[in-house]
């Protein structure tokens, strides 16, 4: 059984630290294009943030935060996101993954490319996350068994 | 049997050191994968992404522009293994998976 921290310090602190690793993480991930870091980075930032949380709080506050049911779906959504990303380039008659057959035709092919680019990292950067924390999640469920 | 196990591995090793002092220098512009067409002239995947991975896809992030467009297979791969490895710790170690089983 995890035992919750009794310190009142270390709850505060980590829910005034948490918001700005998870803000620093969408940074990442959509500032991709521009700087070092992308989906997998920017997914691990927003797993330590929410991590940071579910460590120093008991269960009843970090089920508000992000339910532990949601872990494993939104890991297959943000897979999916992926995949239909490159799916429906492929129904528009280009390859599997073929960005610039994406139904966006007010933009350039190139701007195109760039947004299924962000698009494919939001997909990415949401299984990693999501997967994180059920990895985080079950972990703890096999130990009170 | 260990001054078996440490001579090969010394050998090994040594086999590595001597197998490595043949390998091009970083940047070397008269190895094969840095010049712009190959033995058969077809032209070199690397050289081709520096050239034209800006034009291609307005991205200023070289790294990014090759992980996710031209080798986003690879990506896609990378993340299937990610989600495999977080069902498989659902499936082993989630409690009402194994309380519905029994």
């Amino acid at each position: 059984m995890k035992q919750s921290s009794d310190s009142p310090i270390i709850l505060l602190l980590s829910r005034v630290i948490s918001p700005y690793i998870m803000l620093f993480g969408l940074y990442v991930i959509f500032h991709g294009h521009y700087s070092p870091g992308g989906g997998f980075q920017g997914g691990a930032m927003l797993a330590a943030s929410i991590l940071l949380i579910r460590i120093s709080a008991e269960e009843k506050v970090y089920e508000l935060q992000f339910k532990k049911s949601f872990d494993i779906p939104l890991g297959a959504f943000g897979v999916l996101i992926f995949f239909g990303v490159g799916l429906t380039a492929m129904l528009l008659g280009g390859n599997f993954l073929d960005y610039h057959f994406l139904p966006m035709d007010w933009m350039s092919k190139a701007d195109i490319r760039a947004m299924g680019i962000l698009l494919i990292e939001v997909g990415v950067g949401l299984a990693v996350m999501t997967i994180l924390v059920a990895i985080y999640d079950n972990l703890l469920e096999g130990e009170d068994a | 049997m260990k001054i078996i196990n440490y001579t090969s591995l010394v050998l090994i090793g040594l086999l590595l050191i001597y197998a490595s002092l043949g390998l091009p220098y970083r940047g070397d512009a008269e190895a094969l994968v840095n010049k712009e067409k190959s033995l058969i002239g077809s032209p070199v995947a690397s050289s081709y992404y520096i050239q034209n991975a800006y034009k291609d896809m307005n991205t200023p992030n070289i790294v990014t522009s090759i992980l996710g467009d031209y080798r986003a297979f690879d990506t896609l791969g990378e993340e299937v293994v990610i989600f495999t490895a977080g069902i498989i710790c659902f499936l082993l170690l989630s409690k009402e998976r194994k309380s519905e089983t029994k």
